[in-house]
């Protein structure tokens, strides 16, 4: 049961993603990514990260990629999307993605023979908040100040000339 | 119990995809969204590793790349809404102006 739903949603992500890299329609695109994020956020629940996967459904699913939506509408161009680069662009790019997936597989090829996963203990989501906040607690105060930054750093930048 | 290498390749082959698509595409937008993607794959790895080894500190590094990725999110878009504005154009080549 647990496999079968791990294939079908890794099936699902792998197609918004393809459906992504086809289609010429950036709206288009960036709702294949949604779900896309969401199955990622079922694999996520699947893999005992509950917090994680509803924080990825609720922030990136939710939030990030409706921003992009936001910003495809206001950049709308009027005569579509250019066409795809030259051919032997796209041939490069598809070679270098083959060597890239190649590696990979070489190095994640060396763990199939470890040991099998060691049973997660206890509650994650309780033990993920008392890690972010006993030895992860700087890093996490430093991240409020990022987002702080970023804040005002899209307010200056997306802010018109003229205003006052 | 999922084997930890089936997520390893889905993350591999995600990442792979995303690598691909930034190469392909040509306008600024979608380059983002593909850096995304890329991101995603690696918070996937993190959490496949996380649960191999039984320790929480991969969710951890998944939580602060999600966190970055946002204000990263807002930044972007709010540079790339930038150039639209002053050349009406996203597409990535464009942008030559440091091309000696």
């Amino acid at each position: 049961m647990e496999v079968a739903l791990f294939l079908l949603l890794a099936a699902l992500s792998v197609a918004g993603v393809a459906g992504f890299l086809v289609t010429r329609n950036q709206a288009h695109g960036a709702l294949l990514l949604v779900l896309s994020f969401t199955s990622l956020g079922g694999i996520f629940g699947l893999l005992g990260a509950p917090f994680l996967a509803a924080v990825q459904v609720i922030v990136y699913a939710g939030a990030i990629l409706v921003l992009f939506l936001f910003v495809i509408m206001m950049v709308n161009l009027r005569e579509g999307v250019p066409a795809e680069r030259k051919k032997w662009t796209l041939v490069m790019a598809a070679a270098l993605g083959l060597v890239l997936l190649a590696e990979l597989a070489l190095a994640f090829g060396r763990l199939a023979g470890g040991a099998p996963p060691a049973a997660a203990g206890g509650s994650s989501t309780a033990g993920l908040g008392t890690l972010l906040f006993t030895r992860y607690l700087y890093p996490f105060e430093i991240t409020s100040l990022l987002i702080l930054a970023a804040l005002a750093g899209g307010l200056t930048l997306a802010r018109r000339k003229d205003a006052p | 119990m999922i084997p930890t290498v089936w997520v390893l390749v889905l993350a591999a082959v995600l990442f792979v995809l995303g690598a691909v698509a930034f190469f392909v595409k040509r306008d600024l937008l979608t380059m983002f969204l593909a850096v995304e993607v890329m991101l995603n794959a690696g918070s996937l790895a993190f959490i496949a590793f996380a649960r191999e080894r039984g320790v929480l500190d991969g969710q951890v590094v998944v939580f602060f790349i999600i966190t970055v990725a946002a204000a990263e999110a807002a930044i972007g878009l709010a540079i790339i809404l930038l150039v639209f504005r002053q050349r009406r154009t996203i597409k990535a080549e464009d942008m030559r102006e440091l091309r000696g």
